[in-house]
């Protein structure tokens, strides 16, 4: 069968990652602004320390200057630039666990999350009823509760917006292995997040903000 | 199709990677699933609200402190 050549179009890093080959460090500025507060999101997914987290982000992008020269180009910049700092961040992990080996590959069999429990519709715009330090917390409590490899995926896959070809590159895991992780990230946090975002019973209902409208179907 | 057959491909879904003829059936169930409806939306939100609201802010005085770290070091592994 034929298939379909893509238009061949420079990502914007090929000109940049270049001009850093030719010696010119200002480019290399420009890449770590363009991608410092995304790596440390992912170490600090990862690590869950922002001390670990921060390392992580500096000897991750030391590294990849140090190793340039390996970039291939058959991948994006950012997605090499990922699989390093996750690398970094598995490494970190090891030593405050002692030696203990941490993998994106452990499937972690859960309990939870495979068929959905709560079925329960939504309030409209449910985040408006925390204000930003609530809502972040219980995004934070809800995320950490998920294994490494589960959060990791669902933060490349679905904040970063990564191809799940490019997820698989930068966790070092099998398209299917991402695709499996994906669907249980996403099911468990909806079903952790309902118990915070789901129509309540005025009877029940915590006076958080005012009630939203309660149009109850399901 | 079943709740156990939608459930498969809701990430297919999502991602809007379905193919023409299972449009049709898709929403020919989700007409008459409830669940598998509050499913699909409360999903959707799910990633939305995570992909607005960023957890680990990382302060500006911060990202100077570690940009102005990671340059120095590169500049000293020249």
């Amino acid at each position: 069968m034929a298939t379909i050549q893509p238009i061949s179009e420079e990502h914007p890093d090929v000109a940049l990652v270049e001009r850093v080959r030719a010696g010119d460090l200002s480019a290399y500025d420009t890449l770590v602004r363009k991608y410092e507060r995304q790596l440390f999101r992912i170490a600090q997914h990862i690590t869950q320390n922002r001390e670990d987290a921060e390392d992580v982000m500096q000897d991750a992008f030391l590294k990849a200057y140090e190793k340039l020269d390996q970039f291939q180009g058959n991948s994006k910049f950012y997605t090499w630039l990922v699989r390093i700092a996750v690398n970094e961040s598995l490494m970190r992990l090891r030593k405050r666990r002692t030696g203990k080996l941490v993998s994106m590959d452990e499937d972690v069999p859960t309990e939870e999350g495979s068929v959905p429990r709560d079925f329960a519709d939504w309030a409209p715009n449910p985040e408006q009823n925390y204000n930003q330090s609530e809502l972040a917390e219980i995004l934070k409590k809800t995320i950490q509760g998920l294994p490494p490899g589960f959060r990791t995926v669902f933060v490349l896959r679905d904040v970063d917006q990564l191809s799940t070809e490019e997820t698989a590159e930068a966790l070092g895991l099998s398209v299917p292995a991402v695709k499996s992780r994906l669907l249980r990230a996403r099911l468990q946090l909806r079903e952790r997040l309902s118990r915070y975002f789901k129509h309540k019973t005025p009877a029940t209902s915590q006076a958080v903000a005012a009630p939203q409208g309660n149009g109850a179907e399901a | 199709m079943t709740c156990t057959e939608f459930l498969a491909i809701l990430d297919d879904v999502i991602d809007e990677s379905i193919a023409v003829e299972t449009r049709a059936e898709i929403e020919v169930h989700l007409r008459k699933c409830g669940h598998c409806e509050v499913v699909l939306d409360t999903t959707r939100k799910t990633i939305e609200i995570f992909r607005c609201h960023e957890i680990y802010e990382l302060p500006t005085e911060v990202s100077e402190r570690l940009h102005t770290a990671i340059m120095t070091k590169c500049k000293k592994a020249r």
